[in-house]
């Protein structure tokens, strides 16, 4: 009786069980070699930005690699970084300088690490239609009464003053603390005179010790209409927020960031340091997607845009309308309605190498974190250099390269040279001409009017020491 | 035959079919076809006034997405969700095709060749949105009566326990789902490690416990209130015939306070649904929650008309909750027909 029952239930369930576990270690069929972990969750958010992913899910860039990948849609940049943190994604969409705040410890302080950037200049600055109003008189205009690009925060700065001198606070928005939409609106209004305010870690973490405008976080898609409601003044972010403000009537754009700093590092694809080095294989695989995706969206001329910008359009993605989506998308920005000028290197995904994370741009975003207080204490110029190589990683990032030249998908030309070090060259394109050298990150901090420099810290709600 | 399908509409909370049936069988025309016109024709009529209105005004407010929908553009957009879902699962079946033609073509270079077995990655459409909406409150709720009723039964047979658990009681109860929300999220994410095969996403758990921690008070109370304010007759015959604790639970005290706890059962996944979108909202469970932010994120024309959809799509599923727990509190209580 008994055995009747272990070979009538009992074997049968044991043939069970060992079919379910055989089914849940998926094999790959494509890739040369095994993958590691082949099922990938990656998160992003509605940003135009964020194509590469798009692009590599919809074009089969992630099939041929053997990867089978869900994309997700997350509320804000901090679930974003808590999720990676916590493992529930493989790996998002993110902040160019969250990895890096999360080295430095400001906010959450954990272990990420970037070794593909999704991507260059993509931002802006807009104002409401009222403050533009204001501050019109004092943008020069050129014969024909169009306001010559770009516009300083010069102009700002009377308007700023009046509401200061009323005693009514100025109201500024931008998309995270250690966001380069931060650091980007922070650089503009320092460069007219205006001081946007410190940060005094650990105990103020507001950023508006000593401001003239008071800046606070407000997530991308809810920009224009907070807007709208009068709470901001003015904000930066990424696209498709300040074309729908345009289109909303609702505020204009002042200035685009690669007006600001040509080639700005904008976000970079951040993973866990422990998920890379659980599973290099995937990395890299993700990695050759991504670099291939990022290839589509600029060959031959951005040809491909067009195609792009109906992908996006699509609610799962972006979801904003696609007319909206094509005016940063396809090569123009539009300023005031219906002033639309060529701007051809707004977003872009591969030319000037901006799949290669830069040291020099990691740099820079360390400077700003410092000239701001977020780094509270003065470093060394070593300091600067082993905290960007720690984080961002074109070693890795060249061996995806390298696999995809030998595969011939992409060509050596495409890519920085044998000898690439990671560092740019001495870079003068900046809105207040003040050159950035990333090898004396401590001489750059020193030569900016407002701003932390040498030994200074903020305590106390003010700026101390020299 | 009549008298049982009269009693099963009033029963299933089916009122607009009891005229009929008494049409039917030929019983006082006029009073019946007055009580139809009271309990179908009046509603219709202010649903369709309603409508005229909604269309009437919805057109004259612009907001930056453009104006606000009336009923046929979110007839429009019910329809192109529903025609997303088809063309997904389209989609799906295309996927795994392919997926098994391409195990066979990697079988026939090479019969070693590993296979691929893949699930669908694609994205949740409109009506998987709603099911996961669905799993998680009733997790969610089912979590909470498995607590509350024990909890519910020893505070009404015991003094010293309700009065221990009343200021925790009083405290929690009106706490807003938002503010639990942050502190489950961090527990959830230390305590429960989650890999491939793992039952559970972190931000199903998170939002089915919010639905818990929320909905979890009405039915303990009104389990309380049922179990104390049960006939001393019944519990004095209890004991007069010495019946262990377990039988005088079984026996006495639960039958006589089950029409309590349903009540409170009803209440409760009330607050549940409602709790539930808020928490899908902010824990990103793929469902109606997240339907509604990622539209409101999308910003496009199309967000607003959408979001409507969902705004009906709740309010329709809470009805029809609220009609099911109905129906079984008049079937457990005896005191109504």
């Amino acid at each position: 009786m008994k055995k009747s029952f272990i070979f009538k239930k009992a074997i049968p369930l044991c043939f069970a069980i060992l079919a379910i576990l055989s089914f849940s270690v998926v094999p790959s069929a494509n890739a040369a070699e095994k993958l590691e972990k082949p099922n990938l969750k990656f998160g992003f958010i509605k940003l135009t930005d964020m194509a590469p992913l798009a692009i590599a899910y919809e074009k089969g860039f992630f099939k041929d690699e053997g990867l089978n990948v869900q994309l997700e849609a997350q509320a804000n940049w901090k679930v974003v970084l808590d999720r990676v943190v916590s493992g529930e994604l493989d790996g998002s969409h993110m902040l160019a300088p969250v990895p890096l705040g999360a080295s430095v410890g400001f906010g959450t302080k954990a272990d990420i690490i970037t070794a593909f950037s999704m991507g260059l200049n993509g931002s802006a600055i807009t104002v409401s239609n009222d403050i533009w109003k204001q501050m019109k008189p004092a943008v020069p205009a050129d014969k024909a009464g169009h306001p010559v690009h770009p516009i300083k925060a010069d102009a700002l700065k009377p308007v700023v003053d009046l509401y200061k001198s009323k005693g009514k606070p100025f109201n500024m928005a931008m998309t995270f603390p250690v966001s380069s939409h931060n650091f980007k609106l922070r650089y503009w209004l320092a460069s007219g005179g205006i001081n946007p305010g410190y940060y005094s870690p650990p105990q103020d973490t507001s950023g508006q010790v000593s401001a003239d405008a008071l800046l606070s976080v407000t997530p991308p898609p809810q920009m224009p209409s907070t807007m709208e409601a009068g709470t901001i003044f003015g904000f930066c972010v990424g696209e498709p927020w300040n074309q729908q403000a345009v289109a909303k009537g609702v505020g204009v754009p002042v200035i685009t960031d690669d007006e600001l700093w040509k080639d700005i590092p904008e976000k970079v694809f951040g993973v866990n340091k422990a998920w890379a080095e659980k599973y290099p294989k995937t990395h890299l695989a993700v990695l050759k997607a991504l670099i291939r995706a990022s290839i589509w969206l600029d060959a031959e001329n951005n040809k491909n845009r067009p195609e792009a910008v109906k992908i996006l359009a699509q609610s799962k993605y972006v979801g904003a309308d696609a007319k909206v989506i094509a005016n940063s998308m396809t090569g123009t920005f539009e300023y005031e309605k219906g002033d639309r000028r060529a701007l051809p290197d707004f977003n872009v995904f591969f030319r000037h190498n901006a799949t290669y994370p830069y040291y020099s741009g990691a740099v820079w975003y360390l400077t700003q974190m410092r000239r701001w207080g977020q780094i509270n204490e003065a470093k060394d110029d070593a300091w600067y250099i082993d905290t960007a190589k720690k984080v961002y990683r074109p070693d890795i990032y060249m061996q995806a390269a390298n696999a995809l030249i030998a595969e011939k998908k992409a060509a050596a030309a495409d890519f920085p040279a044998k000898n690439e070090t990671g560092f740019k060259p001495p870079q003068p394109f900046f809105i207040d001409g003040i050159t950035f050298d990333s090898s004396k990150p401590n001489d750059y901090l020193a030569k900016f009017p407002i701003g932390l420099k040498g030994k200074q810290v903020v305590a106390g709600g003010k700026v101390t020491g020299k | 035959m009549n008298n049982k399908l009269i009693k099963f509409f009033n029963l299933s909370g089916l009122t607009w079919f009891v005229p009929m049936v008494k049409l039917c069988a030929g019983e006082n025309p006029a009073q019946q076809i007055r009580q139809l016109w009271l309990i179908m024709g009046v509603p219709v009529i202010a649903f369709t006034i309603f409508l005229g209105l909604w269309s009437v005004t919805a057109s004259k407010i612009n907001t930056s997405l453009g104006a606000i929908p009336g009923p046929g553009a979110v007839w429009h957009e019910f329809s192109g969700l529903l025609d997303e879902h088809y063309a997904e699962r389209q989609k799906e079946r295309e996927f795994y095709q392919q997926q098994i033609q391409d195990n066979q073509a990697a079988l026939a270079k090479d019969p070693k060749a590993e296979q691929t077995h893949f699930s669908y990655t694609g994205k949740a459409t409109y009506l998987d949105q709603i099911i996961t909406s669905l799993y998680t409150v009733f997790t969610g709720f089912t979590l909470a009566t498995l607590v509350a009723v024990p909890f519910g039964i020893l505070c009404g047979m015991s003094l010293i326990f309700r009065t221990a658990l009343n200021p925790l009681i009083q405290i929690f109860k009106p706490v807003s789902p938002l503010a639990w929300l942050p502190i489950v999220t961090l527990t959830v994410s230390a305590l429960y490690q989650t890999s491939d095969d793992s039952w559970f996403d972190k931000a199903f758990l998170t939002s089915a416990i919010t639905v818990t921690l929320c909905s979890l008070w009405p039915t303990l109370i009104n389990t309380a209130v049922g179990v104390s304010s049960i006939d001393k007759d019944l519990v004095n015959v209890g004991k007069v015939l010495r019946l262990n604790w377990s039988t005088q639970i079984k026996k006495i005290i639960l039958p006589s306070a089950l029409p309590f706890i349903f009540t409170g059962m009803r209440l409760s996944l009330g607050v549940g649904w409602m709790v539930l979108i808020a928490a899908e909202m902010l824990a990103q469970n793929p469902g109606l929650g997240k339907f509604v932010w990622d539209e409101f994120q999308n910003g496009s024309s199309q967000s607003l008309g959408r979001i409507m959809v969902a705004v009906f799509t709740i309010g329709i599923i809470g009805f029809v909750l609220d009609r099911v727990m109905q129906t079984l509190q008049n079937l457990f209580s005896f005191a109504k027909p």
